[in-house]
């Protein structure tokens, strides 16, 4: 790697400079203030490509301090391309400890998943997120899907789920599954698999999702209330496996499927690879006992 | 047995150090220089400074060194770096009438005060290959006029505008809204999306006006003026409390003047599209003059109905930074919501092969 240390010098603390800071830090409040609103920012041009976390990426380094205890995860891992990117990112521009150990870390920058282990006060989880408005796809006009937020008009929202039990005889939806924060705001979870929608509801950490292309950020306070869609006769329910991780036996938590061998061969995973480690080292120290 | 792949920081190192190696190419070939990019390949350089919103011919052709020729990846650098700089105030409204201009022309009258000046254009070159180019040699310089010393060149709109047969540009009152602080809120005022389409990616512009001439909400263009040259630009120091001239830039300017009946409260005149462009960028220009005219379809009482009318489709699409980057994210590993769907694409098969055991089987024997 070449040494880009004095180049570094240049930028300030955490990248952006402070009046950027203090923007975002404003938008974080309102977005705080009002749970599942989407609050339009002046999102800035990142060093890193729109879509690939710029959003979560202003979000945290808004609110990042040298006392703070950095972790990244992309597909519930640490070790994925892009999340060792944005960790290498923070590492270099922040000068900030890094972990992989969701205890540990007092700020999580995640994309597509909620970590498996139970978050605790004074942790925040920072979502990237792609697209803000969950009602996007039902209706592409901004014009509209804010009007249609401001009068609570969600029953576009409820159609399109009917429709797909009318189709599939089920909710066929399985990420960025809609979730009413607060009992007002429909909300967009970002892509996590429905499996991680229960997290979200009352956790003790604070929630941020930074949208940096489209220029949105929206919160979900501590111990806040988040439903996921459903009717009394289709209730919400998450994905479950037949099979349980082959490296740590688990079969509560999310598992990736890889393909190993050219007929087709399966084996699942935990997604969560903090939490699968953890897991391991356990079963290893109660075996030594 | 198989597991995740670790080390991912190890790859990302060396995949740096590849692109940086392939960037440099054969070694045994001189290196290109700035000043080589910057003369040499000028038009890319305008192009990079204009999407990239950043007047600097050095940094873009840094940039498009530093991205192999991908203007625009050299576009995304270059408004990286742009986004970091200190912000002193907004410079006074560039006066394209105090322009020197290297080309004017005017497609809506014979001549015009000022002159038709062709200039520097491809536009009469036949597209022959020239083989001489392959060769290195010195090629004698052009012959040039002595320069116009005019004090002003007087833009066509302005004589029409006179007249009352074209409509006056808007006022431009109020301070400047600046796209990258600022998030675009629709619906936007025309200063914002005259903006969005100057920073818009010169292809996607170009398509939808070519659009617009092919039906999709024609409205009937002229080229009233296309000017490229030099233009001072002035700035007022807090401090000062006048203005002080600080720099010159290069900028292509096109006025397009089009067609329009007149509605009950307004009589038939003509309106206008506008396009301006950092550098030699004519088609740029052109293709964002027509666009902002398509754009104005509301304002104008037309029905807006096609692609290039719609300001929501076209300023959330415009960018290509942005496109880039939502489109190659699909490399980033979307592994978790792919096994979402695996679980409940497998879960809605096994319920119809349980209703219906010949679907699986004439499956199966396939």
């Amino acid at each position: 790697m070449p040494d880009v240390s004095i180049q570094d010098e240049a930028y300030n603390y955490a990248y952006l400079d402070e009046q950027t800071k203090r923007m975002i830090r404003r938008a974080i409040l309102k977005a705080v203030a009002v749970p599942g609103y989407q609050v339009p920012f002046g999102g800035r041009e990142m060093p890193l490509p729109y879509g690939w976390g710029t959003g979560g990426i202003q979000v945290t380094a808004a609110i990042i301090g040298r006392d703070d205890t950095l972790k990244v995860i992309d597909q519930g891992a640490d070790d994925t391309t892009n999340a060792v990117s944005i960790r290498r990112f923070f590492a270099k521009v922040a000068d900030v400890a890094t972990t992989t150990r969701t205890e540990d870390a007092t700020i999580i920058q995640t994309r597509h998943r909620v970590p498996e282990t139970p978050l605790s006060e004074g942790q925040i989880l920072v979502f990237q997120v792609p697209i803000p408005e969950p009602l996007r796809m039902l209706e592409p006009r901004e014009t509209e899907t804010r009007t249609l937020h401001a009068l609570s008009e969600y029953g576009v929202m409820q159609v399109s789920l009917y429709e797909s039990i009318a189709r599939h005889g089920r909710i066929a939806k399985t990420y960025n599954y809609p979730v009413l924060v607060n009992g007002r705001y429909i909300m967009s979870p970002s892509p996590i698999p429905k499996f991680d929608n229960p997290k979200l509801d009352r956790n003790p950490a604070l929630q941020l999702y930074g949208a940096g292309r489209e220029k949105r950020i929206y919160a979900v306070p501590p111990y806040t209330p988040v439903k996921s869609l459903d009717f009394d006769d289709h209730p919400f329910e998450i994905e479950t496996w037949k099979e349980s991780c082959s490296l740590c036996g688990s079969s509560e938590s999310f598992l990736d499927e890889m393909i190993v061998d050219d007929s087709g061969k399966r084996l699942f995973l935990c997604s969560d690879t903090d939490w699968c480690q953890d897991r391991q080292e356990k079963q290893r120290v109660d075996a030594a006992k | 047995m198989y597991v995740a792949v670790k080390g991912g920081e190890t790859a990302i190192a060396h995949s740096l150090d590849l692109v940086a190696d392939k960037r440099r190419g054969d070694r045994g070939i001189a290196e290109v220089s700035l000043d080589q990019i910057d003369q040499q390949l000028g038009l890319a350089v305008d192009r990079v400074m204009t999407e990239g919103s950043c007047y600097d011919r050095a940094l873009a052709a840094l940039a498009i060194k530093q991205a192999r020729g991908d203007l625009i990846e050299a576009i995304f650098l270059l408004r990286a770096y742009r986004t970091t700089l200190p912000r002193f105030g907004d410079s006074e409204p560039l006066d394209t009438s105090r322009m020197v201009a290297e080309r004017r022309i005017s497609s809506t009258f014979k001549d015009v005060p000022g002159g038709q000046v062709l200039g520097p254009t491809y536009d009469y070159t036949h597209r022959l290959l020239d083989f001489s180019l392959a060769a290195a040699g010195e090629r004698p310089a052009a012959p040039t006029a002595p320069a116009d010393m005019a004090p002003s060149l007087p833009r066509v709109g302005d004589i029409l505008e006179r007249e009352g047969m074209l409509e006056p540009p808007p006022d431009a009152g109020g301070p400047a809204h600046d796209l990258t602080r600022q998030p675009l809120v629709m619906p936007a005022a025309r200063p914002v999306r005259l903006q969005n389409l100057a920073r818009g990616d010169e292809g996607f512009l170009l398509a939808l006006g070519y659009s617009t001439q092919r039906g999709y909400g024609n409205n009937h263009p002229f080229v009233g003026e296309i000017r490229f040259g030099s233009v001072p630009v002035s700035f007022v120091p807090e401090e000062l409390g006048f203005a002080i001239e600080i720099a010159e830039i290069d900028v292509t300017e096109c006025d397009m003047v089009n067609q329009f009946a007149g509605s009950q409260d307004v009589p038939p005149q003509f309106t206008r599209g506008y396009g301006l462009a950092f550098g030699h960028a004519e088609r740029k220009a052109m293709a964002m003059a027509l666009v902002d005219r398509a754009l104005r379809a509301e304002e104008l009482s037309e029905a807006v109905a096609s692609p290039a009318q719609d300001e929501e489709f076209v300023l959330a699409h415009s960018d290509n930074v942005e496109a880039s980057g939502f489109v190659q994210h699909l490399k980033l590993p979307h592994y978790v919501d792919f096994q979402s769907e695996l679980v409940v694409v497998r879960a809605l098969r096994a319920e119809v092969e349980a209703r219906n055991p010949d679907a699986a089987l004439s499956q199966a024997a396939e």
